[in-house]
């Protein structure tokens, strides 16, 4: 799937302003995070004013179709921080936070939006690096100018970057990679149902060609349901062979999501159906 | 969900000043006009001190005059304040869950004191959120357990004896399970305790005490065969080995109980297959301490050998105890008769306390001869000697011997894993309990109602021992005490409708929370349930709501915060 990767082609470059105040987004789980910018504040540490923070109980709440959403309605970049690891108080949760975290910068990686995306662990006692996280984040956030997808973009709207952002929501929302990451721990722990241990390595290629799998499968999709297409149409669009396509038509058919509407020069057109 | 007729939602908003904490930095009158044109506000105030007698007057009064049923504190933090706010909704009849607070001071006034104007726009943009949040919230109980004022404590070694005295003489009635044939654990088998050699007996008169107070029971012989229940009501069935003349019999028997303390202890290593041990001329410490309680020692010449079988890549822990077990033998030993010629050979001396240090000196000064090997040139035991690679020689030392001590660590019971699936809480990677949090919760189980004291969570002397004992039952009094104990409301449920019975969930609950019903269906014990969400999160079927952080109250802040109706 690498070369998919490619022909999804980024919106780049826009015209950084240089007064430019992003708007930044962070997830704080309750126990040391959250008690950690408490503490940055009770001791008077002075931080940009970016960030916005919704307070859940464990990093393991967050979960990946928030940051999706907030990355669709345009957020410049979003600060998901826990407790560090071994230290969370419902024990694993923040676990939970990275397996998520992984899975959606496999995603991002295709618009280029994956440094918009932090994972960082602070403890109620880290004042001073919280602060300094928040700072650090805030200016590189600044430099790399408003998000393609935030309407202080000027060259919003960047109509594939939606899509393809549209994408990558129903992918993270999607039963099968949910599934897949939800067992991730299971799976690499305690082994599958006969008992065999996945090592690391392999179950992340599994993980990352099932994501780029349903990644293209979801952009056609979407861009179906903008536009009824061809198949031929769609594999010059998405620079994707017409055979890959056609398999992924077939897949999409079958989950009852893309139907034939009618041929068009002697070409099925395919419409997306919700 | 059941819900009823939709009343109309009336938000009230009110802001502090907190003095000048907020009111210094942040245009609080601006805020305050601005929290007025949000959805569903139809109050708004400014308090100079909202926490202050005066400050929840005047909340009761705005809920009263207004009818509001949703109430938002913008001020300082929740983690020290919202119990405060949410009293006061529930003196006013308001569900508690109704209450939202958003955090304007320690979050924003106070660490970005320089751009009044900046803050002041980043406190509308939380206001905005808090406003959004609070329109979703539902209403949630607290859910009352009745607990049950009684504890069993698994294990009758010095820890869980320790553990049972203090809660009988707090009233509560205690159940001591004991596999051996009686109590007292490892202290049973010691010889003189380590620093003023005490007698082991003063310490064992616990048990005679332990024995006779009526609120104690005591099983020895017995088993924990199962546990079920959670915090307040945990049923436990007890297997008994008892003999009759001469007769064999088992016995179960059940009980409920409030708490648990586990107090298994640990037990040495037999270091076989190491250095040629053999249990007659290559011994363990605890043998060696078999052999002086039992008045049979008669070698002249003894070379202990440190870290046997600890601080090795399959076993990198140092068990704490056996420098100083090892050095208070040699002074024994060398009191007895200082014809005695004893070497320690060990990899590093730990002397963590503030005797330990100065008695580590005083076994020098005895003439007790202490030298390094390493990891790497283990010493070489043969029938008569100990040879060893020695450092500033550079070369390999042959000490004649007739004796060799081998120091071998506290390793977990191998029932302990047994245990911890009745339990259900975990084990680390050696077999040791692992507690709750090493530095927050350091003798409570991540579960509720079950506590951990003693060597089964990690090695350590009688006194650690000891004092985690009066520890772990001090933290289950608290409960005990109580009578009834009660859980948050915001835990997790699951739509039935949406649920594909999939059990990732299932495995992914650190608590056991969720579990198959008598009707097959997956579903949350809600007294169980932490409220972490981990579930809902990677639910594949979007099926678990998490009550209080649903997905839609979260989403409805990302929503509000991206409006945009602020520009900055």
């Amino acid at each position: 799937m690498t070369e998919s990767k490619d022909n999804i082609e980024p919106n780049n470059k826009s015209e950084v302003k240089k007064d430019f105040e992003p708007k930044i987004l962070g997830f704080l789980c309750n126990w040391c995070s959250y008690a950690g910018a408490d503490l940055a504040g009770v001791s008077r540490l002075q931080y940009p004013p970016n960030i916005r923070v919704i307070r859940v109980m464990c990093s393991g709440r967050v979960d990946p179709v928030f940051v999706a959403d907030a990355l669709l309605k345009g957020i410049d970049g979003i600060l998901i921080l826990g407790c560090h690891l071994g230290d969370c108080h419902y024990g694993e949760g923040n676990y939970e936070a990275k397996a998520n975290y992984e899975m959606l910068q496999i995603l991002l990686k295709n618009i280029e939006l994956e440094k918009r995306v932090e994972l960082n662990w602070v403890s109620a006692a880290e004042g001073t690096y919280f602060s300094q996280i928040v700072s650090d984040f805030t200016e590189n956030i600044r430099t790399m100018g408003p998000s393609p997808l935030s309407p202080k973009n000027k060259d919003f709207p960047e109509k594939s970057l939606i899509s393809k952002m549209e994408a990558i929501k129903r992918v993270v929302s999607d039963g099968r990679i949910r599934k897949l990451v939800g067992r991730e721990r299971s799976i690499l722990n305690q082994g599958n149902v006969y008992e065999e241990k996945v090592d690391e390595d392999k179950y992340a290629n599994i993980l990352e060609e099932a994501v780029q799998t349903e990644y293209i499968r979801n952009y056609i999709y979407v861009t179906l349901k903008n536009n009824p297409s061809s198949v031929r149409d769609l594999s010059r669009k998405l620079k994707l062979a017409s055979s890959e396509v056609l398999s992924h038509i077939l897949v999409l058919r079958q989950r009852g999501l893309v139907n034939l509407t009618t041929i068009k020069d002697l070409s099925p057109i395919y419409i997306a159906i919700e | 969900m059941k819900m009823k007729k939709k009343e109309e939602t009336r938000i009230g908003v009110f802001i502090c000043h907190c003095g000048t904490n907020i009111g210094g930095i942040l245009d609080v009158p601006s805020l305050t006009e601005y929290a007025k044109t949000l959805d569903n506000v139809v109050f708004t105030q400014r308090n100079l001190y909202t926490c202050s007698e005066t400050g929840l007057s005047a909340i009761k009064k705005g809920i009263k005059e207004n009818n509001l049923n949703r109430v938002v504190v913008a001020a300082c933090t929740p983690r020290t304040h919202e119990p405060l706010f949410q009293g006061i909704c529930k003196e006013m009849g308001l569900n508690p869950y109704f209450f939202e607070f958003v955090n304007i001071r320690e979050q924003c006034s106070w660490v970005h004191q320089m751009d009044h104007e900046k803050a002041t726009s980043k406190a509308r943009d939380l206001i905005r959120m808090g406003v959004a949040r609070a329109s979703l919230l539902e209403a949630l109980e607290k859910h009352q357990i009745d607990v049950e004022p009684s504890a069993l404590v698994i294990g009758g070694g010095i820890s869980g004896m320790s553990a049972a005295e203090i809660l009988a003489n707090q009233g509560f009635q205690t159940i001591i399970v004991e596999k051996k044939p009686q109590l007292g654990g490892q202290l049973l088998t010691l010889h003189k305790l380590f620093p003023n050699n005490m007698d082991p007996e003063q310490i064992l008169r616990k048990r005679d005490e332990i024995l006779s107070n009526p609120l104690i029971k005591v099983y020895t012989s017995s088993e924990i065969s199962s546990i079920e229940g959670y915090i307040g009501n945990f049923d436990i069935k007890i297997q008994s080995t008892e003999k009759e003349k001469g007769e064999e019999s088992k016995q179960e028997r059940s009980v409920k109980v409030g708490a648990i303390i586990v107090a298994t202890g640990s037990d040495v290593l037999k270091p076989e297959g190491y250095y040629n041990y053999d249990g007659k001329r290559v011994i363990t410490q605890k043998e060696l301490e078999e052999l002086l309680k039992q008045d049979q020692f008669t070698y002249q010449k003894i070379v202990m050998i440190q870290c046997v079988g600890s601080r090795i890549p399959e076993r990198p822990y140092c068990s704490t105890i056996c420098c100083m077990t090892a050095m208070k033998n040699a002074r024994i030993i060398k009191k007895n008769n200082p014809e005695t010629e004893i070497f320690i050979l060990n990899r590093d001396i730990y002397t963590s306390g503030t005797y330990q240090e100065e008695f580590y000196r005083d076994t020098r000064k005895e003439g007790i001869i202490f030298s390094r090997y390493d990891e790497a040139h283990p010493p070489e035991v043969t029938d008569h000697s100990v040879i060893y690679y020695n450092f500033s020689q550079n070369g390999n030392i042959e000490i004649e011997c007739d004796l060799v001590v081998l120091s071998t660590p506290l390793i977990p019971y191998p029932e302990s894993e047994s245990l911890s699936k009745m339990l259900k809480v975990p084990i680390d990677e050696y077999g040791f309990f692992l507690e709750a949090h090493i530095k927050l919760r350091p003798v409570d189980f991540s579960n509720d109602g079950i506590f951990v004291c003693g060597t089964c969570r990690w090695p350590g002397n009688i006194p650690e021992s000891i004092s985690q004992g009066y520890a772990a039952a001090s933290r289950a009094s608290r409960i005990l005490k109580k009578g009834k104990f009660s859980v948050e409301g915001g835990t997790a449920w699951i739509d039935q409708d949406k649920c594909i019975q999939c059990e990732v969930c299932l495995k992914k609950c650190n608590y056991k929370a969720i579990s198959r019903d008598e009707d097959d269906k997956v579903v949350v014990t809600a007294v169980l349930c932490k409220g972490c969400g981990a579930c809902a999160t990677t639910c594949p079927e979007h099926a678990i709501v998490m009550r209080h952080f649903t997905d839609n109250q979260i989403e409805s802040q990302i929503a509000a915060l991206l409006e945009g109706t602020t520009s900055d």
